[in-house]
């Protein structure tokens, strides 16, 4: 299925390839370049390309392209997924996704794809397994394997690839035994010029840090589960019994996972936790206009909004922003014309507002549309969609 | 055990930043280069002379005696040649290191060995011998690494010597291996495709395989060396079906798209008229004969195969998978096999994909795009999200463009043409274009918006924007060739702006329209003309072209005004520098100015040009995409990409649906009661404990479409084995297994149920002969004997374990085989084809009873499938569950409120193989809570149980149910442990029936001869079945002896052991 496999750099650069089959020319990139050189941004190229011998499937994560060449018909979802699972293992083993950390650990990097491909079909992915083949690196083992001479790498089969349960490893011991579940929850919504809502939903995942000895078999059970529109889980969960009981039963990977991904939709009214005044005014007879916003409290039973933040993508004619933030700083980059407010905390008794001109072009027409606001914000122990959950453990 | 739980907590938020500077503090010390990645560094910035040099230095190492400075020197190596960078003069120094201890290094000359072969073959084939080697080592990981290698080394001189590997690895014990043997298949193959005929056989084989490892490995060797050889799918349909959900998720998605194509070659077309009744066809047609008539009346309407069905219910639950590509294919299997109604199920989760990366979004939005031109309901209802989103990269904003388009009707129109205007507005001006396209076709589709948005583009035409007006030109151009009629002010309106349009493809669309339309502005028109015949020069070929053209219209309808115009400006063009302009030119010159040798033609000039012309039909790009199957490459490319399976129509007349049966073909129906022995044996009905029916609760809700409610039924309740209901599921199974074959007629099922009844107690020998007779070679593979080995044996190997479990397993079958030949049921041929049917139809009664045993069988889903084999010989077959019996292990007047009961789940136990798993049931029926229930002391001392984790509080009247392993170490002796509470410690004991300590096993039928011949009658145990009666059915004895030991059935040749 996949046949090889390049990491490219933003700049363009070719900096590591990987052929799991016979060796196929690094030239075969061209294509992509060319296609790369044509979409402006590097998010517009397409993922899926066609060249006269080869597919090129490309993902762009981190300011990193993953390139990898298909030589016959394979289902186009199957390599993508794949691509963003090399890039989470290589999050996970060393901390970012980077050009320079891959290069730093070129062997790893290296052993890893060894072992997560063979002859382009996915052998191991799940990192937990792969840990037990290849140890992620640390200052301590490469101090004692330099003494030693012992290595990374492990010489049995990681008992979770034979289970069926090769997310676990056997025999984790803890003396401390504990679980963390995260419930993070985002609103995604698009609120119209005049603030009416057009379409909001609720997008949930619930991050899960288990540390428990031997092998757990958990279950969790929502408050009201019929809130939750669609689902999707990690390996591990049962359906059999979600789909009986709504219940989640469980036997969890050792350490940090995402145990599940909901969804409520839209029909189920979202209440916003924010509002925002805005006014966006470029004016006729000079070269310049107004900015004014105002973001106030909506909804937010109480808690506090934190890291609240606005970003504007500018139209292109704008020059600078002479602006004053009552809370809070802005930067506005010239080059990408993005105009950042960060806020921080919202406080509801002397709401923050950002005021001031914006100088454009001269002789550049008036940019005929506002541009559009993103607002990101955070609230610490609140779900939204009022969904709770109980865990009992056997 | 304690378990902290918070809802994103400050406790959680602690531990986070905990781990997170834990981290950062890693990378800055890191930040301080090792000596081997500055070796790296060095090599990588050397320029080439350097380069050279340290090659020279790097043979140096690898040639050392030292392991670290060799490792260190491959790992340089591996890192040239991540670089791309030549490394293959070091091939010989590398290759003497493939025989290293150091696993790493080992693991490196591997990845170089890999890389490198191909180019110096003599020089690999030293490295060959050592693989041979590895290949037979005990530790599988080696074997299977060894194979990888082996297999990955392009050097055609040993294919024979992988094809050996491959075919032994094939049967390796190991499912690792196997899976391994499976990916060397396609290496194999592209290396050497002569092999086909060989590899295929060893495929066949591994097809058979029960590992959920081994399934989708082997399924992609498949797709890749013989995918048109359908036929070797027949056998394995119903186990991979089953086994789909255990699959890890990168098989999964190879299995579903394979089984999608098979379904279309092997079942009717779900898409035919009335097939909305076919469920309630489907349970009456084998309801019970009583409706037969109904049944003939309705036998037109469309009845779904129900392993058809079975497919689809498999796949369902993977809707859920966090894979998106197990989602996707899920979806289009859906698409492609699924009744109409059924496919709006995928709608949700094909959404939900859409919060996922960009690139799914985008290979997502594409397959979305081509099913909602042709099901617009199905999406209707998440209209909302597909609206664009600003940050949205450009592809994806068309392509959502494109779907909000193909889901507008007059119902929501209004909205989407609200959308739409914010997207007019889009800085991105590309999208924006894109956008009145959009407009365009949402007008020509739906007749009540078509003036509305004609004039939402006249307005965009005095947009600032020029791409904007021109793109609206167009659009606008073919709008009004659809209803040229009333719009003269609108064509007025765009000659006004022609002078201010730069965009040729626009101004080209202004001229069309004045010359198509010219008796409608006879006044503008000829201005128009004479404007461009200033400017013709500078313009465009495509302006020029409709410049000519507008010229010609004109000349015929006004030539008054404008002959010395176009004379002019057929001048310029027969002297432009393009020659499909001067060849235009000639062209309307001959056509339309009289002279003496035109003639002809010059008299239709008028019809020629002014023809009425069809209106353009503005239609999705992705109209015609349908024609792949969903998810594919070739769709996403819309070109067929090279391998590209083609997906079948349904064929008209289902062909023959029996090949996908696997019979274990039993022989025997009955045992008589033995004579002078205490313990009665008698046959397993094979159709109730299928082996190959591994996932008892699958199959159990699969076969509750097609086999009728009351055989279930009635299957539980032969377990009181009451001689009449057993009958009764006897009849009614037959006559469903009779029905659903569809190759008897009713009338004689019920013939052969009174033969049935009357002949149930003759002997075996005449229906084993046509029973074997009609067995296939699947038989083989599957060893449909059945055998029992101690629980303990698994984690043992070698011959030793076999004799042990045969042990235990052999007395049984001396003791049948003295007794158990007197009766002969001669059953009549008929009879047996219906039960042989019924294999495939009813296997759902061997189920665990649901209710308080619901963990077994849920663990019976994770752990049930694939244990590894003790030898290649005998496999752990899944427990057939009888009823479960439940023993008393505490009662709650001694236990002070607590009460405990087991009972033996008949599971592989999860802790430790060798380890009998108990569940235990504890329940309060005290009026306050119990606190710390543990298991404390146990004797003898020695006794091994894994416990179950403590239970920190159980409320009164709660019960809660635990799991445990005890090692019995294969004796019936008693093990006792203490069950302790917060205050109080309760002795108690579990004493093991003989019959739980077994494991079901299957293996062939010489082997167990073998084994049997070794035994020495030590393990000799017995029980006493209470029989209700001497004629008690097949079913209500065999359901006895399940209920006293843990068993799988044997089927045989000459007799039936039940061992």
């Amino acid at each position: 299925m996949i046949h090889s496999l390049f990491l490219i750099n933003h700049s363009g650069d070719i900096f590591l390839e990987k052929h799991w089959k016979s060796v196929i020319s690094r030239s075969v990139c061209d294509y992509f370049f060319e296609a790369k050189e044509k979409a402006a941004e590097p998010e517009n190229v397409a993922p899926v390309l066609q060249t006269p011998h080869h597919y090129l499937i490309t993902i762009y994560r981190g300011k990193l392209f993953f390139l990898s060449v298909v030589q016959t018909e394979a289902p186009p979802l199957f390599v993508i997924e794949f691509l963003h699972r090399v890039a989470d293992i290589f999050q996970d083993y060393f901390g970012e996704c980077s050009e320079s950390v891959i290069k730093d650990n070129v062997v790893t990097v290296y052993e890893l794809l060894e072992e997560m491909l063979d002859n382009g079909f996915p052998l191991a992915t799940e990192s937990n397994v792969l840990k037990e083949m290849i140890r992620p690196p640390t200052i301590l083992r490469s101090v004692v394997n330099t003494l030693t001479g012992g290595s990374n790498v492990g010489d049995t089969l990681p008992t979770g690839q034979l289970s069926n349960i090769p997310w676990r490893r056997a025999g984790v011991k803890y003396t401390n035994n504990e679980a963390y579940f995260d419930v993070i929850e985002e609103i995604d919504a698009i609120v119209d010029k005049s603030g009416t809502t057009v379409c909001a939903e609720i997008q949930g995942v619930i991050e899960a840090c288990v540390r428990l000895t031997g092998m757990p078999d958990l279950t969790l059970s929502f408050m009201n589960p019929r809130l939750l529109d669609d689902v999707s889980f990690h390996p591990c969960v049962r359906f059999k019994r979600w789909e009986s009981e709504r219940a989640l039963s469980f036997i969890p990977p050792d350490g940090n996972f995402t145990l599940m991904n909901y969804h409520v939709s839209s029909q189920n009214l979202v209440a916003l936790p924010v509002y925002v005044k805005q006014s966006i005014s470029f004016f006729d007879s000079g070269p310049c206009g107004r900015l004014d916003i105002t973001v106030g409290p909506k909804q937010t039973m109480g808690k506090t909004v934190e890291a609240l933040m606005v970003t504007i993508h500018m139209p292109k004619a704008v020059l600078s922003a002479n602006l004053t933030a009552t809370q809070g700083s802005y930067t506005y980059d010239l080059a990408t014309k993005v105009l950042v407010w960060d806020i921080g905390k919202l406080n509801p008794q002397k709401l923050p507002n950002l005021k001031g001109s914006l100088s454009l072009q001269a002789g550049a027409p008036k940019p005929e549309d506002n541009p559009s606001l993103n607002i990101d914000l955070k609230i610490q122990q609140m779900a939204i969609s009022g969904s709770l959950l109980f865990i009992r453990t056997f | 055990m304690d378990v902290g739980f918070c809802l994103r907590s400050e406790a959680a938020g602690a531990m986070r930043t905990a781990l997170m500077s834990a981290e950062n503090l890693q990378l800055t010390l890191k930040a301080e280069p090792s000596q081997e990645e500055r070796a790296l560094t060095h090599t990588k910035r050397g320029p080439e002379e350097t380069h050279k040099a340290g090659n020279e230095d790097l043979k140096e190492m690898l040639e050392s005696n030292k392991e670290s400075l060799k490792l260190e020197a491959m790992k340089r190596v591996v890192g040239l040649i991540a670089k791309g960078k030549n490394a293959s003069e070091l091939f010989p120094a590398v290759v003497k290191n493939v025989a290293s201890k150091n696993i790493e290094l080992k693991k490196l000359v591997y990845v170089y060995l890999v890389r490198y072969a191909e180019e110096q073959q003599d020089l690999a084939l030293l490295s060959i011998s050592t693989f041979q080697r590895a290949l037979k080592e005990p530790n599988q990981f080696i074997r299977a690494s060894a194979l990888r290698v082996l297999s990955s080394i392009r050097v055609p001189i040993i294919v024979p010597i992988m094809m050996l590997a491959i075919k032994e690895a094939a049967a390796d014990m190991s499912p690792y291996v196997r899976k391994t043997s499976a990916h060397a298949i396609q290496k194999l193959y592209s290396l050497d495709p002569d092999q086909k005929e060989q590899l295929i056989e060893v495929i066949e084989k591994l097809l058979k395989d029960k590992s959920t490892l081994v399934a989708g490995s082997v399924v992609v060797a498949f797709e890749e060396v013989c995918p048109d050889r359908i036929d070797l799918i027949h056998k394995n349909y119903r186990k991979l079906c089953n086994l789909l959900v255990d699959v890890e998720e990168w098989g999964q998605v190879v299995i579903i798209s394979m089984l999608t194509r098979y379904a279309r070659t092997q079942f009717t077309s779900p898409w035919k008229e009335g097939a909305s009744f076919e469920e309630n066809n489907e349970k009456a047609f084998y309801a019970s004969d009583s409706e037969e008539k109904s049944e003939r009346t309705e036998a037109e309407a469309y009845v779904m195969d129900p392993d058809h069905r079975l497919l689809l219910r498999n796949t369902k639950p993977l809707l859920q998978s966090r894979n998106t590509a197990v989602v996707m294919s899920v979806a289009q299997l859906y698409w492609h096999l699924a009744p109409r109604h059924e496919v709006n199920l995928v709608t949700k989760s094909l959404v939900r994909l859409l919060r996922s990366h960009r690139e799914v979004q985008y290979i997502v939005l594409q397959n979305i795009a081509t099913m909602s031109i042709q099901r617009k309901g199905m999406f209707e209802p998440y209209m909302k999200s597909f609206y664009v989103r600003s940050t949205d990269a450009t592809h994806i904003k068309t392509l959502k463009l494109e779907i909000l388009t193909n889901l507008a009707n007059e119902a929501n129109i209004s909205t989407i043409l609200r959308e739409f205007q914010t997207y007019v507005k889009s800085q991105d001006k590309a999208f924006a274009a894109a956008t009145i396209q959009a407009i365009g076709r949402c007008a020509t589709n739906i007749s009540e918006v078509t003036d509305t948005c004609l004039n939402g583009l006249v307005l965009l035409l005095s947009n600032r924007d020029e791409t904007v007006v021109a793109e609206s030109v167009v659009v606008i151009k073919k709008l009004l060739q659809t209803q040229p009629t009333q719009h003269s002010e609108i064509i007025k309106h765009m000659a006004k702006l022609f002078d201010n349009i730069t965009v040729s493809m626009a101004r080209a669309s202004i001229l069309w329209l004045m010359g198509e339309y010219c008796d409608r502005v006879p006044k503008i028109a000829p201005d128009v003309l004479r404007k461009m015949a200033k400017s013709f020069t500078a313009e465009e070929d495509i302006v020029k072209l409709q410049t000519v053209n507008l010229a010609a219209k004109l000349y015929l309808t006004n030539s008054k005004q404008t002959k010395l115009l176009t004379q002019y400006i057929l001048n310029l063009g027969k002297y432009d520098q393009s020659y499909d302009i001067r060849d235009r030119t000639r062209f309307i010159r001959q056509l339309i100015v009289p002279n003496e040798k035109s003639g002809a033609l010059n008299k239709y000039a008028r019809r020629i040009l002014l023809a009425p012309k069809p209106a353009p039909v503005l239609e999705s790009a992705f109209k015609d995409r349908d024609r792949y199957q969903l998810g594919t490459l070739s769709h996403s490319l819309n070109s067929k990409a090279s391998g590209y399976q083609e997906l079948s129509d349904w064929p008209a007349v289902a062909p023959d649906q029996s090949v996908r049966n696997v019979e274990v073909v039993e022989p025997v129906q009955e045992w008589a009661p033995s004579v002078g022995k205490t313990k009665k044996l008698k046959s397993d009905d094979k159709f109730y404990s299928d082996n190959e029916e591994e996932k008892a609760e699958e199959e159990s809700e699969s076969s509750e479409g097609s086999s009728s409610s009351s055989s279930s039924s009635s299957g539980e309740s032969s377990s009181e084995s009451e001689e009449q209901s057993s009958e009764e599921s006897d009849k009614t199974s037959s006559d469903s297994g009779k029905s659903s074959s569809g190759s008897e007629e009713t009338s004689s099922g019920s013939d052969s149920q009174q033969k049935k009844k009357k002949k149930t107690k003759k002997a075996p020998q005449k229906k084993s002969k046509t029973a074997a007779a009609s067995s296939d070679s699947d038989e083989n593979g599957n060893g449909p004997v059945v055998k029992d080995s101690s629980s303990s044996d698994e984690s043992s190997s070698g011959s030793e374990d076999d004799s042990d479990s045969d042990a235990a397993a052999a007395p049984t079958t001396q003791q049948q085989k003295k007794s158990d030949r007197k009766p002969g049921p001669k059953v009549k041929s008929e009879v047996e084809v219906s039960l042989l049917d019924l294999v495939d139809f009813s296997p759902a009664p061997t189920n665990a009873p649901k209710g308080p045993v619901v963990s077994p069988s849920l663990l019976s889903d994770l752990e049930g499938l694939s244990l590894s084999n003790t030898s290649s010989t005998m496999q752990v077959t899944a427990p057939s569950f009888g009823p479960v019996k439940t023993y008393e292990l505490l009662h709650h007047m001694t236990g002070k409120g607590l009460s405990a009961k087991y009972h033996f789940p008949r599971q592989p136990c999860l802790h430790q193989p060798g380890m009998v798993a108990v569940q235990v049931t504890l329940s309060n029926g005290s009026d306050r809570s119990l606190e710390e229930i543990h298991v404390g002391d146990r004797s003898p001392a020695s006794l091994n149980i894994h416990c179950f984790n403590t239970i920190e509080r159980l409320e009164p009247e709660a019960s809660v149910t635990v799991s445990m392993g005890i090692d019995f170490s294969d004796s019936t002796q008693a093990a006792n442990f203490q069950l302790c509470t917060k205050e109080d410690g309760f002795s108690v004991s579990i004493q093991p029936a003989v019959g739980e300590l077994l494991m079901p096993s299957s293996l062939s039928e010489q082997d167990f001869s073998r084994e049997q011949g070794k035994l020495l009658g030590m393990n000799e145990t017995s029980a006493t079945v209470a029989m209700a009666t001497a004629n008690a059915s097949s079913q209500a004895v065999k359901q006895r002896v399940l209920s006293v030991a843990n068993v799988g059935e044997v089927p045989s040749g000459q007799d039936v052991a039940h061992r």
